[in-house]
């Protein structure tokens, strides 16, 4: 059972949640299950809307790619994009299709708990608002080595954070793309394999061609088709009460096993430690993935990209309010309904495992043309994480591994053009050939990996390069391998890999997040390594701070927009 | 080996007033949103019955829920703050600084 539990994780953040729930609380675990389903018939309203939202993107790229001319417009766009556009693509980068189905899920059945896990998820954007988003504008470029090696030693520390970024980009494409395969199994009754080819053909098409133009814009399309399938929603929802929500509460709790005490905290958070951890590992983790640094890179300066965050928290916030509205109404609609549930028996085994609830509420008040538009909106949101995964990569290939570290700027643009590109097919056929191997496997350790890894490897030597004078090349190096050490050794001494992967009775370390652990340890051994480091090249470091600093606060010097 | 500019950045009042203040609001800021969420994740580990308890006698509601989601709210609103004064009257001090380091 847990394997099959395992490989929901694969639809990346909430499903984390879900899953990490799933497997602490035997009570979820039951209706976890996403990929031990049986293929659904052929859904043909949601493919052939989902074709729609194809033809369309694909014309934006075409649009895009008539753009996309100078290795700026390829990584950022040419820094062209306005806050409120980029604030609508981190939403949509942010309200995953797992978001939906994990969140909502989450409160269908475990209430009030589901409600505290989605705060959580939020919280990070005020604090990547005050703490990290204009000094990434103001000392960035491309990606986030170019912060981290902006004083400190290029080929090492590039070299590291690069590095860094690829493993998370890897990690995390291989999440995606199992989820996205199972997920298209379930609602479009397509075959595993073409879902996890057309991924990354269309994947590919998107980044080689549009750059992060086409990525940015469907992003945005595929967030401002979901927020409006949200809302539309939570409206059939709430008339069902009379738009009271005192009603919808009411009957959840005449619905629900647990009766009232869905209303309040469970045993779900009742460990504090494990939440916290989580939440760290969330909130740093968020803000160090690669592909949501880079967006900060796509507007043209330090206001635009505080207006972004604004934009963003604000269509996040309201869409997690309203996945929370549709769990409980769920509760009544979908939990009473012996049509959802296998073998008409209510309170059983959802149809299509636990994620479900909101798909089939999608059914249930909107018939099977909403189903099939929630559905092709899935489809459409996994592929547009995915395109700006590869994009991440890309960058983190061409930019600094080839044209900084190898040709040490020398390469053309035309050649650092056509490595991206080339590292983006490469990621294209890796992500889809991974994809097919892991579609039997557990891949929940690589969530927790995926993120243990950008809290404990990448934020460490993100937040301490902008924020400490005393980081040295040594402190960050050792640092940073103290974080990946750690996380990666927790993450394997865990429930997801040494009990669910390995089989043994027990986990060792009994947190599914190490990120408390080992991002405590990443600091802790830069700072005392940085301290000790006397070398010539750490003294020059330490008063290269001074200028980088004035540029972080006021962005003179920083990357201009380009002008076309 | 400092760059001049920066070097003369570093010399403008201007430079260590903005940074004062930006920080001192960004520090503040992030305090409160830090202190509200852990502080409402104390509660739900160690005190659940406050949030569980009905909004008023005859509600099925809980507590918990308009606290759980004014923390969303004014966590957004103060994203919302910050961008009201980076952008205003700290950017047109950026901007002055900006200027006059660069004619």
């Amino acid at each position: 059972m847990s394997r099959a539990i395992g490989k929901t994780a694969g639809l990346g953040l909430g499903l984390a949640v879900a899953l990490t729930l799933a497997l602490s609380v035997p009570a979820l675990a039951a209706g976890g299950d996403l990929g031990a389903v049986d293929k659904q018939p052929v859904n043909v309203s949601a493919i052939a809307m989902f074709l729609a939202f194809v033809v369309m993107t694909l014309g934006i790229t075409y649009w895009a790619a008539s753009r996309t001319k100078s290795t700026s417009d390829f990584y950022t766009a040419g820094g062209g994009i306005t806050g409120f556009q980029n604030g609508l693509a981190i939403a949509g980068d942010y309200m995953s299709a797992a978001t939906l189905l994990g969140l909502s899920s989450l409160v269908f059945a475990k209430g009030y708990d589901g409600f505290v896990y989605t705060i959580s998820f939020f919280v990070g954007w005020p604090i990547i608002l005050f703490l990290l988003a204009e000094r990434l504008r103001n000392l960035g470029h491309f990606t986030f080595a170019d912060i981290a090696s902006y004083r400190l030693d290029q080929n090492k520390i590039r070299t590291f954070a690069a590095i860094g970024s690829l493993t998370v980009v890897c990690f995390y494409l291989i999440v995606q793309m199992v989820g996205a395969g199972q997920l298209i199994k379930l609602l479009f009754g397509l075959d595993y394999n073409v879902a996890v080819v057309v991924v990354g053909v269309l994947m590919v098409v998107y980044v080689t061609f549009g750059g992060m133009i086409a990525t940015t814009w469907v992003q945005i399309i595929k967030a401002v088709l979901l927020l409006g399938g949200g809302i539309a929603l939570t409206f059939l929802a709430l008339s069902r009460f009379g738009f009271s929500l005192e009603a919808i509460a009411k009957s959840a709790i005449a619905s629900h096993k647990d009766g009232i005490k869905i209303m309040g905290p469970g045993t779900l958070l009742a460990d504090p430690v494990s939440a916290v951890s989580l939440s760290l590992g969330l909130l740093f983790g968020t803000a160090a993935l690669p592909h949501i640094m880079m967006r900060f890179f796509t507007v043209p300066n330090a206001k635009e990209a505080r207006k972004s965050v604004f934009v963003a928290s604000g269509f996040i916030g309201f869409f997690f309010l309203l996945v929370c509205i549709l769990g409980m109404a769920a509760i009544t609609i979908v939990g009473t309904d012996p049509q959802f549930f296998e073998g008409g028996i209510v309170g059983g085994k959802l149809i299509g495992g636990g994620n479900m609830p909101v798909m089939h509420l999608a059914k249930a008040l909107g018939g099977d043309l909403f189903l099939g538009f929630l559905s092709a909106v899935a489809f459409a949101t996994i592929l547009a994480v995915v395109s700006g995964l590869a994009l991440a990569g890309a960058s983190a290939i061409a930019h600094d591994l080839y044209a900084r570290v190898i040709r040490k700027g020398t390469a053309t643009e035309r050649e650092e053009m056509r490595v991206s590109k080339m590292a983006s097919l490469v990621l294209g056929v890796l992500a889809v050939v991974l994809g097919i191997a892991f579609e039997k496997q557990n891949v929940a350790f690589l969530v927790g990996l995926t993120f243990g890894i950008a809290a404990s490897v990448n934020f460490p030597v993100l937040i301490l390069s902008m924020y400490w004078k005393g980081l040295t090349t040594r402190g960050a190096l050792a640092g940073g391998l103290a974080g990946l050490v750690s996380a990666v050794t927790m993450v394997i001494l865990s429930n997801a890999v040494w009990v669910v992967v390995l089989n043994n009775p027990a986990p060792i370390f009994p947190y599914e997040h190490p990120a408390l652990f080992s991002m405590t340890l990443a600091f802790l051994v830069t700072i005392v390594v940085s301290k000790l480091d006397s070398s010539a090249s750490a003294a020059a470091e330490r008063v290269a701070f001074d200028d980088q600093f004035v540029r972080s606060q006021t962005g003179i010097g920083a990357a201009a927009a380009s002008n076309h | 080996m400092s760059n001049p500019v920066y070097a003369r950045v570093r010399q403008n009042p201007k430079f260590h007033e903005l940074v004062k203040k930006r920080s001192r609001l960004a520090l503040g800021l992030s305090a409160i949103v830090l202190v509200s969420y852990y502080a409402f994740m104390m509660v739900v580990a160690f005190a659940p019955q406050v949030l569980r308890a009905p909004l008023s006698d005859e509600s099925a509601l809980s507590v918990g829920f308009p606290v759980g989601a004014a923390i969303i709210v004014v966590s957004w609103l103060l994203t919302g703050v910050y961008s009201h004064f980076a952008n205003g009257e700290f950017e047109t001090l950026n901007d002055e600084i900006t200027r006059e380091t660069l004619q």
